[in-house]
């Protein structure tokens, strides 16, 4: 198998791990690495956080130094997106019109952010790349006291609004459903996350949606009206499937995949956010945003490449950095019917077990990281451990492994 | 810029320039370096950026918070007194010439 050519449609997290992890695994063939931005592959999640406070440059982001590929054999091709796949010639074509061959395709062409079908949607920023992190720097630059509306309550809203209330703006947070981070935590950690916010003077609405944007205005569904300075949004993602879809691939909200991350050719794959993959942990079609699963589905990938059969069953984890709150989750927690609370929210140290038909399904830790590893590996295990034995006086995941084990 | 020594678990020794205020896990990860895999990026969220410090060594090192503690007990190899994660280990002036020894896996 080795020297067989490999093109990597996208550069973001995913696609820069599929190269680095071929490499490591041996693959001595050519490796085309193509993304559209200008920057070499970087990391996204330090946007929201220390990059936005300016606490680092992109220097600080990348995620590998740029003398990396060339040492390593990887071409990276910065600033081009790829708009064509030809499966039967199997060729790359990229917008400038260079043609690439290959052997191996992998998709890692990531999400894009979902725009508002509203009135003046055009005033609104999102915050994806670190073009759109430089521009939201440039609207803040220096200034405090702005007015900011962020439109959304999800992980990048919540984490957009700690950042800019530190840097000492007034923060409005504006979410349709009736808790923030709706699908993605319990109500316990959800609560607990709005208490924060507002004890930090963010407003935070919820149940209410945005009706039109105007030059320094938000106008909510409700009626409200709320002085904007700046709005930003972050209201979920479209996964980038189009190229995909016209070289006669199968697109279903995500690339759809098999359990081996592969498309219905055998030389394609597809990896990270664009990916909707035949999860062994759900048994349905899943798709993913976060870091975790890009980077271990860009490893299972190439060594798939290289010959191997494993399916990705990686356990999901994701995490959260907002204030002072390190809010890690482990496995998946959306539709849980049952929910316990562990530790002290009062203080900000407690852990939410979620439950779903009496299996453990996720665990929620917010600065117990404890918990949050204890509770990877009870997942990973496929482990028994019942509301029950949690609820009961005096759990401590520490002490109790090996009774749920 | 501070050197640091990576020594992999097989005992082959790698020099890195690390730029000041960078941590030893970025200077290995920016590199390429095998053997540091810091799966959340710095985050202080995944373990697997564990390092052993040289036991030699008398060069001063980030305080250990509580956060690092805790998931040193989670790393994928055993936690010895010498453990650290790399990712919370800041390089400034006065760890020119630090060494870290590698884990066998840290997954």
């Amino acid at each position: 198998m080795r020297g067989e050519s490999v093109v990597v449609v996208g550069a973001g997290q995913a696609g820069c791990q599929v190269a680095v992890s071929l490499r490591e695994q041996g693959h001595r063939g050519p490796i085309t690495l193509i993304g559209d931005e200008q920057a070499a592959p970087y990391q996204r999640p330090p946007l929201t956080k220390d990059y936005l406070a300016g606490q680092t440059d992109l220097a600080g982001l990348v995620l590998r130094q740029d003398s990396y590929y060339g040492d390593n054999g990887i071409e990276l091709v910065r600033g081009e997106r790829v708009v064509g796949v030809d499966r039967q010639a199997r060729v790359a074509v990229l917008g400038c019109a260079r043609t690439v061959s290959y052997e191996h395709l992998v998709f890692a062409t990531g999400a894009r952010p979902r725009t508002l079908p509203i009135p003046g949607a055009e005033h609104v920023l999102n915050l994806r790349t670190v073009a759109d992190a430089d521009a939201i720097r440039r609207k803040l630059d220096g200034r405090t006291g702005l007015d900011v509306v962020v439109i959304g309550g999800g992980f990048i809203g919540l984490e957009f609004a700690a950042v800019v209330r530190k840097l000492r703006h007034e923060v409005t947070v504006v979410e349709t459903q009736p808790q923030v981070m709706q699908r993605a935590v319990s109500a316990e950690t959800a609560r607990h996350l709005t208490n924060r916010h507002r004890s930090e003077g963010v407003q935070v609405l919820t149940g209410t949606g945005v009706a039109a944007v105007r030059e320094g205005l938000v106008e909510l569904t409700d009626g409200t009206v709320l002085v904007a300075d700046l709005v930003v949004a972050g209201i979920g993602v479209v996964p980038n499937t189009e190229v995909a879809q016209r070289a006669g691939l199968a697109v279903d909200d995500g690339i759809v995949v098999d359990a081996h991350l592969r498309t219905a050719d055998q030389r394609v794959h597809a990896v990270g956010d664009c990916a909707r993959f035949a999860s062994t942990l759900t048994g349905g079609l899943t798709r993913l945003e976060s870091v975790q699963n890009a980077t271990d589905q860009a490893a299972t990938v190439a060594s798939a490449i290289l010959g191997g059969a494993e399916p990705y069953t990686a356990l999901p984890w994701f995490w959260s950095d907002q204030y002072d709150l390190k809010l890690q989750i482990a496995g998946l927690t959306d539709g849980h019917d049952r929910a316990v609370t562990v530790g002290d929210p009062a203080e900000g140290r407690f852990s939410v077990f979620c439950f779903k038909d009496d299996r453990l399904v996720g665990v929620e830790a917010c600065n117990r990281p404890i918990d949050f590893l204890m509770g990877r590996r009870i997942l990973e295990a496929g482990n028994a451990l019942t509301p029950e034995i949690v609820a009961s006086p005096g759990f401590d995941l520490r002490t109790s492994r090996q009774q749920a084990a | 810029m501070p050197k640091i020594t990576y020594v992999a678990h097989d005992g082959i020794e790698t020099v890195v320039d690390v730029a000041q205020d960078d941590t030893v896990m970025r200077g290995a990860v920016l590199n390429g370096i095998k053997g540091i895999v810091a799966q959340c990026g710095g985050g202080a969220s995944c373990g697997t950026c564990h390092v052993y410090v040289d036991p030699e060594n008398t060069k001063p090192l980030s305080a250990m918070h509580q956060v690092e503690d805790e998931l040193l007990y989670f790393t994928a190899c055993e936690r010895k007194e010498n453990s650290r994660l790399s990712c919370q280990l800041a390089v400034t002036g006065e760890q020119d010439g630090l060494v870290v020894h590698m884990p066998e896996k840290q997954l």
